[in-house]
């Protein structure tokens, strides 16, 4: 049995990966898992300076899924490079850095900034409902997603992942737009934009009123939308919302996903990233499939 | 590896009961009751999956022999709702045990203040038990709908107060220093909000020590999503801003250290 695949020439063991921003950079979840087993880590968004979030309460449980607004606190790319790169490459594991900025100029510094460290792949955060500036005022245009994409593959030393949001009219027109100015590679869904009100209260659940919905809940849309962008485009997607189980993963592979990411679920299993490879696995053996890649785009038209 | 994995546990429910309005007492056995100290959370996770998220709750009461926790909630919504109707022999998804604890030995020998407000009470229980010290156990209530004020009169003095005034003094915690002249070297407290702000006021008038735990929205609980995090004075070890992990860093932290 095979189940390793290569996205944008980086091969990873196995399909599945953490979805940024549920994981941090590893170090937290390493005492529930094995890292050595991921095809890869996939770190939470780092910007050029420290970023301290949003106020609280930042999180929310809705049904079946969950709001968060955490506003992409992170240490900022120094400490980044100091404390977390060389903890994961203390594994066996492909390193994905996602990036996050206020501006062009920001996200260049960090791509920069990772040019000469030893990170597999760039994932480039230009979804995130979170933040006032940035982020996905950069994901929701396509002119605008073709212009940082470009920028960014002109100065990126590793392969570029453009992590792209459901918060779009057209998914494909925008998945189009990041492969005509050279992405690499494409990872969706990032959290679709919501809002929870405690009636009781009559107040908004989260400080920041809205917040990205992750988990379950959101799955068939996820599904929908790497199905549209995977059959768009002809560079990879990595396809993720709601994976709870090697089944769901498998949906995400048949629908046109080259490999998957594991989010919310980390939270409510924090071995959730192991499970669903296992259950992978459990799948190609009980349907004879030989080689994950004949999973890919496998949906019969 | 050089570290040991750890994982979700299947616990047991020994007991559960209605011990106030809402409130309940539940007790399992789970191995997690040998490392379980006072100030130190578990997540608990709802069989349901419409409720996705652990509910973190504090460890009322850890017996190590017979590996049995009892933890002291209050019914807040969907997740503690589906607890109490567990009963006797049914099991439980348990992750823990989390957060650092109170700092006992900032107590030993001292004249201490245990304040706990409301669902906050159920941790002074376990810090009872730990500290070896002179206790003054100040505890808050709604009204005559007392829980665990017995079993912490085992040990040492308590004093009540209700916001109704139909148990000992009328108000709440700070009243009950006021009203009976009290004093303290060092406070252990939890409690809401406003509790934790007039205790960290009262310590810094004082020029004492106050331990605090504070309560958040959590999703992971174990320092990775960064959602219950709490405004502190210093940088933080993690994100290197203001911002410390309440799940990780804490729950408890020195009342000077956070901005609340």
């Amino acid at each position: 049995m095979n189940t390793q695949v290569t996205i944008a020439g980086v091969t990873l063991q196995n399909p599945v990966m953490t979805a940024s921003g549920t994981f941090g950079s590893g170090m937290e979840y390493s005492d529930f898992v094995d890292l050595n087993r991921l095809g890869a880590v996939v770190t939470k968004g780092v910007a050029n300076v420290p970023w301290p979030g949003n106020p609280t309460p930042r999180v929310a449980e809705t049904y079946g899924g969950m709001l968060n607004a955490i506003g992409l606190q992170n240490p900022g790319i120094d400490v980044f490079v100091e404390r977390d790169v060389p903890f994961l490459k203390r594994y066996d594991t492909k390193i994905i850095v996602n990036v996050c900025g206020k501006t062009v100029e920001d996200y260049l510094e960090v791509v920069e900034r990772l040019g000469d460290e030893p990170v597999d792949m760039l994932e480039i955060n230009v979804s995130c409902p979170n933040v006032k500036e940035g982020a996905i005022a950069f994901g929701q245009k396509a002119d605008c997603l073709y212009d940082i994409t470009s920028q960014i593959k002109a100065k990126a030393k590793q392969p570029v992942i453009m992590k792209l949001s459901p918060n779009v009219t057209d998914i494909a027109e925008m998945a189009r737009a990041a492969e005509a100015a050279g992405a690499d590679a494409l990872s969706m869904i990032n959290t679709i934009t919501g809002m929870k009100i405690d009636i009781y209260r009559r107040r908004f659940a989260l400080a920041n009123r809205t917040g990205g919905l992750s988990g379950p809940a959101i799955k068939p849309v996820a599904v929908r939308m790497v199905y549209q962008a995977s059959h768009a485009v002809k560079i990879p997607v990595i396809g993720m919302g709601g994976i709870a189980s090697g089944e769901d993963a498998v949906e995400f592979l048949m629908a046109g996903a080259s490999a998957v990411a594991v989010g919310a679920m980390n939270f409510v299993n924090p071995r959730a990233t192991i499970e669903v490879i296992e259950g992978i696995e459990e799948y190609m053996r009980r349907c004879h499939v030989e080689n994950v890649t004949e999973l890919i785009g496998a949906v019969e038209e | 590896m050089d570290r040991q994995i750890k994982k979700k546990v299947t616990a047991t429910v020994v007991s559960q009961e209605r011990i106030a309005d809402q409130i309940y007492d539940l007790r399992i056995e789970t191995e997690l009751a040998r490392e379980a100290r006072a100030g130190q959370f578990v997540a608990v996770y709802p069989h349901s999956a419409a409720t996705l998220l652990p509910r973190p709750i504090s460890v009322c009461e850890a017996d190590a022999e017979a590996c049995r926790l009892r933890l002291v909630y209050r019914i807040a919504g969907r997740g503690t709702a589906e607890f109490s109707s567990y009963k006797a022999n049914d099991t439980v998804e348990v992750l823990g045990v989390l957060g650092n604890g109170f700092p006992t030995e900032r107590a030993a020998g001292r004249k201490v203040f245990l304040m706990g407000g409301g669902i906050g009470i159920p941790p002074m229980l376990q810090l009872a038990k730990e500290l070896e010290a002179e206790k003054q156990i100040l505890l808050g209530y709604r009204n005559q709908d007392l829980f665990l004020q017995d079993d912490l009169g085992q040990y040492g003095q308590v004093y009540i107060a209700t916001e109704d005034g139909s148990v000992g003094v009328a108000g709440n915690v700070m009243d009950i220093i006021r009203a009976n002249e009290l004093s303290a070297d060092v406070i252990m407290a939890c409690g809401p909000m406003p509790m934790l702000r007039a205790i960290k006021q009262y310590a810094e008038a004082q020029g004492i020590e106050a331990y605090i735990s504070l309560e958040e929205r959590m999703a992971c609980g174990v320092g990775a999503c960064l959602g219950c995090v709490c405004a502190t004075r210093d940088v933080d070890s993690h994100s290197h801003v203001h911002n410390a992990r309440i799940c990780t860093d804490g729950p408890v932290f020195e009342a000077r250290e956070v901005n609340i």
